[in-house]
Protein backbone atom coordinates (compact mmCIF):
# COMPACT_ATOMS: atom_id res chain seq x y z
CA UNK A 1 0.00 0.00 0.00
CA UNK A 2 1.86 3.05 -1.25
CA UNK A 3 3.18 3.78 -4.47
CA UNK A 4 5.59 6.56 -3.56
CA UNK A 5 9.21 6.67 -4.14
CA UNK A 6 9.77 3.79 -1.62
CA UNK A 7 6.63 1.35 -2.28
CA UNK A 8 7.33 2.15 -6.03
CA UNK A 9 11.07 1.11 -5.69
CA UNK A 10 10.50 -1.71 -2.87
CA UNK A 11 7.68 -2.92 -5.30
CA UNK A 12 9.81 -3.40 -8.57
CA UNK A 13 12.55 -5.15 -6.53
CA UNK A 14 10.45 -7.50 -5.38
CA UNK A 15 8.46 -7.92 -9.11
CA UNK A 16 12.02 -8.35 -10.18
CA UNK A 17 12.85 -10.90 -7.95
CA UNK A 18 10.07 -12.62 -9.74
CA UNK A 19 7.51 -12.45 -6.80
CA UNK A 20 4.36 -11.57 -7.37
CA UNK A 21 3.55 -8.03 -6.28
CA UNK A 22 -0.01 -6.22 -6.24
CA UNK A 23 0.71 -2.34 -5.19
CA UNK A 24 -2.43 -0.26 -4.19
CA UNK A 25 -2.76 3.45 -4.52
CA UNK A 26 -5.10 6.18 -3.44
CA UNK A 27 -3.97 7.88 -6.66
CA UNK A 28 -3.36 6.41 -10.43
CA UNK A 29 -0.94 8.72 -11.29
CA UNK A 30 1.29 7.58 -8.66
CA UNK A 31 2.08 3.91 -10.46
CA UNK A 32 4.18 6.22 -12.80
CA UNK A 33 7.06 5.69 -10.49
CA UNK A 34 6.83 2.18 -10.87
CA UNK A 35 9.10 0.87 -13.97
CA UNK A 36 7.91 -0.08 -17.26
CA UNK A 37 8.93 -3.22 -17.31
CA UNK A 38 6.85 -4.12 -13.99
CA UNK A 39 4.61 -7.25 -13.96
CA UNK A 40 2.19 -6.51 -11.17
CA UNK A 41 -0.91 -5.51 -10.42
CA UNK A 42 -2.15 -1.73 -9.67
CA UNK A 43 -5.17 -1.56 -7.86
CA UNK A 44 -6.59 2.07 -7.51
CA UNK A 45 -7.91 2.89 -3.87
CA UNK A 46 -8.14 3.20 0.13
CA UNK A 47 -5.70 0.12 1.21
CA UNK A 48 -6.68 0.76 4.48
CA UNK A 49 -10.13 -0.73 3.73
CA UNK A 50 -10.15 -4.85 3.58
CA UNK A 51 -12.36 -4.68 0.88
CA UNK A 52 -9.65 -2.73 -1.17
CA UNK A 53 -6.91 -5.34 0.26
CA UNK A 54 -9.31 -8.53 -0.88
CA UNK A 55 -9.34 -7.20 -4.49
CA UNK A 56 -5.54 -7.15 -4.46
CA UNK A 57 -5.41 -10.01 -3.28
CA UNK A 58 -4.58 -9.68 0.03
CA UNK A 59 -6.13 -12.60 1.50
CA UNK A 60 -3.52 -15.02 0.19
CA UNK A 61 -0.43 -12.69 0.66
CA UNK A 62 2.50 -13.35 2.80
CA UNK A 63 3.35 -10.10 2.99
CA UNK A 64 1.80 -6.53 3.33
CA UNK A 65 3.67 -3.48 3.35
CA UNK A 66 2.17 -0.13 4.24
CA UNK A 67 4.94 2.40 3.11
CA UNK A 68 1.48 5.03 2.31
CA UNK A 69 2.26 8.79 4.06
CA UNK A 70 0.95 9.11 7.51
CA UNK A 71 1.71 6.63 10.51
CA UNK A 72 -1.89 6.00 11.02
CA UNK A 73 -3.34 5.03 8.23
CA UNK A 74 -0.10 2.76 7.71
CA UNK A 75 -0.52 1.19 11.69
CA UNK A 76 -4.28 0.53 10.80
CA UNK A 77 -3.71 -0.95 7.27
CA UNK A 78 -1.19 -3.26 8.57
CA UNK A 79 -3.78 -4.17 11.40
CA UNK A 80 -6.53 -5.12 9.11
CA UNK A 81 -4.41 -7.20 6.42
CA UNK A 82 -3.06 -9.13 9.54
CA UNK A 83 -5.99 -9.28 11.92
CA UNK A 84 -9.35 -9.58 9.41
CA UNK A 85 -7.34 -10.74 6.28
CA UNK A 86 -4.68 -12.95 8.10
CA UNK A 87 -1.34 -12.18 6.21
CA UNK A 88 1.16 -13.85 8.62
CA UNK A 89 3.44 -10.67 8.45
CA UNK A 90 3.01 -7.02 8.17
CA UNK A 91 5.53 -4.64 7.51
CA UNK A 92 4.02 -0.90 8.69
CA UNK A 93 6.26 2.76 7.93
CA UNK A 94 5.77 4.67 11.10
CA UNK A 95 8.06 8.20 11.36
CA UNK A 96 7.10 8.50 15.01
CA UNK A 97 9.72 6.56 16.93
CA UNK A 98 7.23 6.22 20.08
CA UNK A 99 4.03 4.88 18.23
CA UNK A 100 7.00 2.69 15.67
CA UNK A 101 7.35 1.13 19.15
CA UNK A 102 3.67 0.66 20.67
CA UNK A 103 3.33 -1.05 16.98
CA UNK A 104 6.14 -3.11 17.23
CA UNK A 105 4.67 -4.67 21.01
CA UNK A 106 1.47 -5.51 19.10
CA UNK A 107 2.92 -7.70 16.10
CA UNK A 108 3.39 -5.01 13.42
CA UNK A 109 7.04 -4.65 12.04
CA UNK A 110 7.02 -1.29 12.08
CA UNK A 111 10.32 0.54 10.07
CA UNK A 112 10.98 3.15 11.31
CA UNK A 113 12.97 6.08 8.84
CA UNK A 114 13.36 8.43 11.55
CA UNK A 115 15.79 6.70 13.86
CA UNK A 116 17.14 5.45 10.80
CA UNK A 117 17.90 8.30 8.96
CA UNK A 118 19.38 9.72 11.95
CA UNK A 119 22.03 6.81 12.60
CA UNK A 120 22.59 7.50 8.49
CA UNK A 121 23.03 11.42 9.09
CA UNK A 122 25.17 11.04 12.21
CA UNK A 123 27.58 8.94 10.48
CA UNK A 124 27.92 11.19 7.75
CA UNK A 125 28.71 13.93 10.02
CA UNK A 126 31.32 12.43 11.81
CA UNK A 127 32.62 9.63 9.27
CA UNK A 128 34.95 11.37 7.04
CA UNK A 129 34.52 10.66 3.35
CA UNK A 130 35.92 7.10 1.80
CA UNK A 131 37.95 7.80 -1.26
CA UNK B 1 -13.63 10.71 36.85
CA UNK B 2 -10.73 12.10 34.75
CA UNK B 3 -11.40 11.76 31.17
CA UNK B 4 -9.21 13.03 28.38
CA UNK B 5 -10.99 13.55 24.75
CA UNK B 6 -8.71 13.50 21.45
CA UNK B 7 -10.51 15.81 19.24
CA UNK B 8 -12.07 19.24 19.85
CA UNK B 9 -14.47 19.22 16.74
CA UNK B 10 -18.07 18.97 17.43
CA UNK B 11 -18.40 15.85 18.52
CA UNK B 12 -15.66 16.23 20.97
CA UNK B 13 -16.49 19.76 22.04
CA UNK B 14 -20.33 18.73 22.75
CA UNK B 15 -18.83 15.81 24.43
CA UNK B 16 -16.59 17.92 26.62
CA UNK B 17 -19.23 20.31 27.44
CA UNK B 18 -21.77 17.93 28.74
CA UNK B 19 -19.12 16.19 30.86
CA UNK B 20 -17.90 19.39 32.36
CA UNK B 21 -21.81 19.84 32.87
CA UNK B 22 -21.58 16.36 35.07
CA UNK B 23 -18.98 18.23 36.78
CA UNK B 24 -16.35 15.81 35.48
CA UNK B 25 -12.54 16.56 35.14
CA UNK B 26 -11.93 16.84 31.60
CA UNK B 27 -8.83 17.54 28.95
CA UNK B 28 -9.32 18.05 25.38
CA UNK B 29 -6.77 17.41 22.72
CA UNK B 30 -6.88 19.19 20.10
CA UNK B 31 -4.63 20.08 16.87
CA UNK B 32 -6.05 23.06 15.91
CA UNK B 33 -4.79 26.19 18.00
CA UNK B 34 -7.93 28.36 16.97
CA UNK B 35 -10.23 25.36 18.09
CA UNK B 36 -8.50 24.74 21.56
CA UNK B 37 -8.35 28.75 22.32
CA UNK B 38 -12.42 29.12 21.57
CA UNK B 39 -13.02 25.32 23.90
CA UNK B 40 -11.05 27.15 26.88
CA UNK B 41 -13.16 30.49 26.11
CA UNK B 42 -16.05 28.87 26.98
CA UNK B 43 -14.98 26.08 29.58
CA UNK B 44 -12.01 27.17 31.28
CA UNK B 45 -9.04 26.11 30.68
CA UNK B 46 -9.32 22.16 29.64
CA UNK B 47 -7.89 22.22 25.91
CA UNK B 48 -4.40 21.62 24.84
CA UNK B 49 -2.62 21.96 21.72
CA UNK B 50 -1.56 18.72 19.98
CA UNK B 51 -1.56 15.34 18.17
CA UNK B 52 -3.06 13.27 20.57
CA UNK B 53 -2.26 10.05 18.86
CA UNK B 54 1.83 10.73 19.85
CA UNK B 55 2.90 9.55 23.32
CA UNK B 56 4.23 12.53 24.46
CA UNK B 57 1.06 14.51 24.24
CA UNK B 58 -1.28 11.56 25.80
CA UNK B 59 1.48 11.78 28.60
CA UNK B 60 1.02 15.58 29.02
CA UNK B 61 -2.73 15.17 28.91
CA UNK B 62 -2.61 13.11 31.73
CA UNK B 63 -4.07 9.49 30.16
CA UNK B 64 -1.82 7.67 32.69
CA UNK B 65 -4.38 8.92 35.34
CA UNK B 66 -7.60 8.98 33.09
CA UNK B 67 -9.87 6.50 33.65
CA UNK B 68 -11.79 7.21 29.94
CA UNK B 69 -10.17 7.85 26.66
CA UNK B 70 -12.82 9.19 24.08
CA UNK B 71 -11.47 9.54 20.30
CA UNK B 72 -13.75 11.74 18.53
CA UNK B 73 -11.62 13.20 15.33
CA UNK B 74 -13.21 12.88 11.87
CA UNK B 75 -10.17 10.49 11.05
CA UNK B 76 -10.68 6.66 12.12
CA UNK B 77 -7.06 5.60 11.26
CA UNK B 78 -6.33 8.19 13.93
CA UNK B 79 -9.05 7.57 16.65
CA UNK B 80 -7.47 3.96 16.24
CA UNK B 81 -4.38 5.16 16.89
CA UNK B 82 -5.37 7.00 20.12
CA UNK B 83 -7.51 3.79 21.51
CA UNK B 84 -4.24 1.61 20.81
CA UNK B 85 -1.23 4.10 22.08
CA UNK B 86 -3.80 4.92 25.41
CA UNK B 87 -4.12 1.26 25.89
CA UNK B 88 -0.40 -0.31 24.96
CA UNK B 89 1.24 2.95 26.82
CA UNK B 90 -0.53 4.08 29.80
CA UNK B 91 -3.34 1.15 30.51
CA UNK B 92 -6.01 2.90 29.79
CA UNK B 93 -8.87 1.18 31.73
CA UNK B 94 -12.00 2.40 29.09
CA UNK B 95 -11.38 3.70 25.55
CA UNK B 96 -14.39 4.95 23.43
CA UNK B 97 -13.69 5.61 19.91
CA UNK B 98 -16.08 7.16 17.25
CA UNK B 99 -16.28 5.46 13.65
CA UNK B 100 -17.04 7.63 10.80
CA UNK B 101 -17.06 4.89 8.47
CA UNK B 102 -18.69 1.99 9.43
CA UNK B 103 -16.86 -0.47 7.22
CA UNK B 104 -14.24 0.46 9.73
CA UNK B 105 -15.77 -1.03 12.70
CA UNK B 106 -14.29 -4.40 12.31
CA UNK B 107 -10.98 -3.56 13.29
CA UNK B 108 -11.59 -1.42 16.21
CA UNK B 109 -13.43 -4.64 17.52
CA UNK B 110 -11.01 -6.92 16.68
CA UNK B 111 -7.39 -4.90 17.99
CA UNK B 112 -9.82 -4.68 21.43
CA UNK B 113 -11.24 -0.68 21.80
CA UNK B 114 -13.61 -1.49 24.19
CA UNK B 115 -16.65 0.70 22.23
CA UNK B 116 -16.87 1.65 18.75
CA UNK B 117 -19.43 3.63 18.12
CA UNK B 118 -20.74 6.10 15.21
CA UNK B 119 -22.44 9.22 16.41
CA UNK B 120 -22.10 12.08 19.85
CA UNK B 121 -25.79 10.71 21.04
CA UNK B 122 -24.11 7.06 20.90
CA UNK B 123 -21.04 7.97 22.70
CA UNK B 124 -23.03 9.93 25.74
CA UNK B 125 -25.73 6.78 25.97
CA UNK B 126 -21.96 4.89 26.49
CA UNK B 127 -20.39 7.04 29.00
CA UNK B 128 -23.91 7.07 31.04
CA UNK B 129 -24.01 3.80 31.49
CA UNK B 130 -20.70 3.76 32.88
CA UNK B 131 -21.62 6.56 35.07
CA UNK B 132 -23.91 5.64 37.80
CA UNK B 133 -23.68 9.50 38.96
CA UNK B 134 -25.27 10.71 35.48
CA UNK B 135 -29.16 11.88 35.21
CA UNK B 136 -30.35 9.70 32.06
CA UNK B 137 -29.68 6.37 32.06
CA UNK B 138 -30.68 4.12 28.74
CA UNK B 139 -31.84 1.13 30.15
CA UNK B 140 -33.33 -0.45 27.31
CA UNK B 141 -33.98 0.17 23.83
CA UNK B 142 -37.92 -1.08 23.07
CA UNK B 143 -37.78 -3.88 20.40
CA UNK B 144 -38.93 -2.93 16.96
CA UNK B 145 -39.44 0.54 17.73
CA UNK B 146 -37.33 3.88 17.65
CA UNK B 147 -38.49 4.63 21.41
CA UNK B 148 -36.35 3.72 24.19
CA UNK B 149 -37.12 3.57 28.33
CA UNK B 150 -34.61 5.45 30.18
CA UNK B 151 -34.01 6.64 33.91
CA UNK B 152 -33.62 10.19 35.00
CA UNK B 153 -32.99 10.77 38.89
CA UNK B 154 -33.95 13.99 40.05
CA UNK B 155 -31.54 15.58 42.57
CA UNK B 156 -31.65 17.18 46.14
CA UNK B 157 -31.34 20.32 44.39
CA UNK B 158 -32.90 20.11 40.88
CA UNK B 159 -35.10 23.20 40.25
CA UNK B 160 -37.92 20.81 38.94
CA UNK B 161 -38.58 19.50 42.97
CA UNK B 162 -42.11 20.57 43.76
CA UNK B 163 -43.03 21.12 40.44
CA UNK B 164 -46.05 19.30 38.92
CA UNK B 165 -45.74 17.45 35.97
CA UNK B 166 -47.94 18.66 33.48
CA UNK B 167 -46.06 22.35 34.27
CA UNK B 168 -42.95 21.14 32.88
CA UNK B 169 -41.84 21.43 29.56
CA UNK B 170 -41.23 17.88 28.68
CA UNK B 171 -40.44 16.90 24.80
CA UNK B 172 -43.37 15.95 22.88
CA UNK B 173 -43.08 12.37 22.00
CA UNK B 174 -42.32 11.76 25.66
CA UNK B 175 -43.87 9.54 28.15
CA UNK B 176 -43.35 9.54 31.96
CA UNK B 177 -44.29 5.91 32.89
CA UNK B 178 -43.49 5.87 36.80
CA UNK B 179 -42.20 7.93 39.11
CA UNK B 180 -40.47 5.49 42.12
CA UNK B 181 -39.87 8.28 45.18
CA UNK B 182 -37.03 8.08 47.51
CA UNK B 183 -39.06 6.21 49.94
CA UNK B 184 -39.31 3.61 47.60
CA UNK B 185 -42.92 4.54 46.86
CA UNK B 186 -43.84 4.03 42.95
CA UNK B 187 -46.58 6.33 41.34
CA UNK B 188 -47.77 6.16 37.90
CA UNK B 189 -47.54 9.96 36.71
CA UNK B 190 -50.15 12.09 35.94
CA UNK B 191 -50.32 16.07 35.41
CA UNK B 192 -50.64 16.36 38.89
CA UNK B 193 -47.91 14.37 40.00
CA UNK B 194 -44.75 16.80 41.73
CA UNK B 195 -41.55 15.62 41.20
CA UNK B 196 -39.77 14.89 44.86
CA UNK B 197 -35.91 14.94 45.57
CA UNK B 198 -34.36 11.82 44.89
CA UNK B 199 -37.55 10.12 42.69
CA UNK B 200 -36.09 7.89 39.68
CA UNK B 201 -38.35 8.66 36.86
CA UNK B 202 -39.19 6.23 34.03
CA UNK B 203 -39.85 7.49 30.59
CA UNK B 204 -40.14 6.65 27.00
CA UNK B 205 -38.87 8.80 24.92
CA UNK B 206 -36.82 8.83 21.52
CA UNK B 207 -32.64 9.54 21.12
CA UNK B 208 -32.66 12.62 19.73
CA UNK B 209 -34.87 13.85 22.68
CA UNK B 210 -33.07 12.57 25.81
CA UNK B 211 -31.35 15.88 26.59
CA UNK B 212 -34.78 18.15 25.99
CA UNK B 213 -36.53 15.46 28.60
CA UNK B 214 -33.56 15.53 30.89
CA UNK B 215 -32.98 19.04 31.04
CA UNK B 216 -37.27 18.92 31.18
CA UNK B 217 -37.25 17.37 34.10
CA UNK B 218 -33.84 18.07 36.40
CA UNK B 219 -34.46 21.89 35.19
CA UNK B 220 -30.52 21.67 34.50
CA UNK B 221 -28.35 22.74 31.52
Amino acid sequence: MGCGRVGARVAAEFDAEGHDVSVVDLQPDAFRLLPREFHGRMIVGNGVYQEVQREAGGEGADIFMALANGDNRNAMAAQVAKHLLGVPRVVARIFDPERAEVYRELGVEAVNPTVAVSNLVRQAALNPARP
Amino acid sequence: MYIVIVGGGQVGAQTARELVAFGHEVTVVERDAETVRALNAELGEIAIIGDGTEVSIQEEAGVNRADLIVATTGRDEANLAVAQVAKQRFGTPRVIARINFPKNEEIFRVVGVDIAVSATTAIMAQIEQALPSTPLIRLLELHGSPFELVEVVIGEDASTVGQAVRDLPLPAESLLTLVVHADGRPEVPTGETRLTAGAAVLAVTLPEHEAELRRGLTGGA
